[in-house]
């Protein structure tokens, strides 16, 4: 008997051994290529001509500083600030009521609303985005037509509204799932009580659907700041404005051809570092926020 | 009667923004690329002549576009195998085993997915960069001195394995997470039977966890198949515009070169109807063969 657990707890070891390998070995594959760029953003450029894995001479700021004033990317900081901040705000203000009645009012054509959004979630934006592009061309020629200046390309806040609308399928769609399990009893009481309907939705049904809400602002967050097909194909005059990640793209660009290595490493911090101290401040919440929401596109 | 009538009111203004919305930015698109499809329509000019299906007859004689298909079922088949029999084998073990530093392994290895594909690429053009890349400086340990560096990029039969790697990369982690909340809802007592039959881990793994998370592992199948045509194109688009002479041009980014590089708009909404299909197609297909008996507890 003794023998028999000394033996089992020896497989035992070797195989927690073998797990921690793998464990270990998956980590370092994510962090050592993250912690590489932040080295090298602070590299002069002659430094990137020896082995990638020299630590950097010194704290060369200047990367930054290039980064930030020559490539724009403070300027882009901004657009990409305003532009996710605007989506969120008017995706929220839509869909939140619409994900409250569809999931909590019964009337007719509902169900075909429902379904409608739900087909909603197999269209993938990249898909569309030509035609979407062809309908601000147009929008714009139309209104040169008249003597008025265009305003739907090259414009911020036309990018947070199609942003917007293109997050309403999963929004809608996560939303009614945590309204539909609420009690009816609440808004019988607020109803008997004499409340409006709209009082009732605000006051009473919003702030029980908190949990929810927190999911859907950081998934779209994250995929709004992160997102650059529709912004590069939206916002392509290449003076106007641009977000963070299509500047990025151009730095990428403009590295290959004259080689500015530092600057761009600096640029990639930049984007990144906002999205990973979010993350850092609520991973419990966003992995948690999974099992809520089920799957994104 | 008038309270009814409010509360239909209501119910309208809530869903109305939402609906309007949703049309112009997804219905209205998606029928458009369907619509142009059926048109000879180049670029900013207006003319648009119907001319059937004589797009898509073009569009499967075009060795360009096979050779993009291709690509695409490669590296969809590819990237989701690896990434989903990963992502299923570290959840098992983080969720079945006793580790230390369990939360940071799980913090770790979600972080890809917050970081934007342009990051993404970024961060892999210096993994994959020939000559002071970070792979091929761990590679040049075991060859020769002056051996010739491995263009990961640059060679058409493995570019399309450093894409895969990239995607798997920035995938794993978040299809991990969400295989750890199923799994954690499967009971204990389960397991504690399976020990005192003296099943192993393996076989406990097989013939519990996998058939009781089955229904979960079906639909982030259905979602990854779609989700990866998408970021194949996002890879591309960052990575490498389809090249070494068009070895990595998938659906998405053929589509795109036609509508924006060569102007031919009706024949890249062809590919769009095509990428439609092809995503259908496949999900049902998927759906079908992975049908089993769902077990329950």
């Amino acid at each position: 008997m003794e023998r028999i657990q000394t033996r089992r707890f020896n497989t035992d070891n070797l195989f927690k051994g073998i797990i921690y390998a793998a464990l270990i070995l998956l980590a370092v594959v994510i962090l050592v290529p993250l912690l590489w760029v932040v080295m090298a953003s602070f590299k002069q450029n002659s430094e990137f001509y020896g082995s990638p894995w020299t630590p950097p001479q010194g704290l060369y700021w200047q990367n930054f500083t290039d980064a930030w004033t020559t490539a724009r990317m403070g300027e882009f900081m901004l657009n990409s600030v305003i532009t996710t901040a605007l989506s969120l705000l008017l995706l929220l203000i839509v869909a939140l009521p619409a994900a409250y009645v569809l999931s909590r009012f019964s009337f007719r054509g509902k169900k075909a609303l429902n379904t409608m959004f739900m087909g909603g979630l197999f269209i993938n934006v990249n898909y569309i985005v030509v035609p979407i592009f062809l309908m601000f061309v147009d929008g714009d020629k139309w209104l040169r037509g008249i003597g008025l200046p265009p305003v739907f390309l090259n414009n911020i806040y036309v990018l947070a509204l199609v942003y917007a609308a293109t997050a309403l399928p999963f929004t809608i769609y996560l939303l009614s799932g945590y309204f539909i399990t609420l009690p009816k009893a609440y808004e019988e009481a607020a109803y008997i009580d004499g409340a409006s309907n709209f009082a009732t939705m605000v006051k009473i049904m919003f702030p029980m659907a908190k949990p929810a809400i927190i999911t859907v602002i950081l998934f779209n967050f994250l995929a709004f700041w992160n997102e650059y097909v529709i912004a590069m194909t939206l916002l392509s005059d290449p003076k106007g404005a641009k977000t963070l990640p299509v500047g990025l793209m151009n730095l990428m660009k403009a590295q290959n051809a004259a080689a500015q290595y530092g600057r761009m490493y600096a640029g990639l911090v930049l984007v990144m570092l906002p999205t990973l101290i979010l993350y850092m401040a609520v991973q419990r919440k966003l992995t948690q926020g999974m099992t809520l929401g089920g799957l994104k596109g | 009667m008038d309270k009814h009538k409010g509360r239909r009111l209501f119910a309208f203004l809530c869903v109305a923004p939402a609906v309007i919305l949703f049309i112009i930015f997804m219905v209205i698109p998606t029928f458009n690329v369907f619509r142009m499809s059926l048109y000879r329509w180049g670029g900013f000019s207006a003319r648009r002549t119907f001319i059937g299906l004589e797009n898509f007859t073009r569009l499967f004689q075009d060795m360009k576009f096979i050779q993009s298909f291709q690509n695409t079922v490669f590296l969809v088949v590819l990237v989701s195998v690896i990434t989903l029999s990963l992502a299923l084998l570290f959840a098992g073990i983080l969720s079945r085993e006793k580790i230390k530093g369990q939360n940071f392994f799980r913090v770790v290895f979600y972080i890809p997915n917050i970081l934007s594909v342009v990051i993404i690429s970024a961060i892999f053009n210096a993994i994959y960069d020939p000559h002071n890349g970070m792979l091929n400086s761990i590679l040049a340990l075991f060859k020769p001195e002056g051996a010739e560096p491995v263009y990961w990029l640059g060679t058409q039969s493995i570019v399309l394995y450093s894409l895969a790697g990239a995607m798997i990369w920035q995938a794993v982690g978040y299809y991990m997470v969400m295989y750890m909340a199923s799994m954690a809802s499967i009971p204990e007592a389960l397991y504690e039977s399976a020990n005192l039959e003296g099943a192993s881990r393996t076989t406990q793994f097989f013939r519990i966890t996998i058939p009781l998370i089955w229904t979960n592992i079906r639909t982030t199948l259905t979602f990854f198949i779609i989700s990866s045509i998408n970021l194949s194109f996002m890879f591309v688009k960052a990575m490498t515009s389809g090249g070494p002479d068009g070895s990595t041009e998938v659906f998405l980014s053929y589509m795109y070169k036609q509508a924006y590089t060569n102007s031919a708009y009706g024949y890249g909404m062809a590919i769009g109807v095509v990428v439609f299909v092809f995503s259908f197609v496949l999900s049902a297909i998927v759906n079908a063969v992975t049908r089993r008996e769902v077990m329950e507890v």
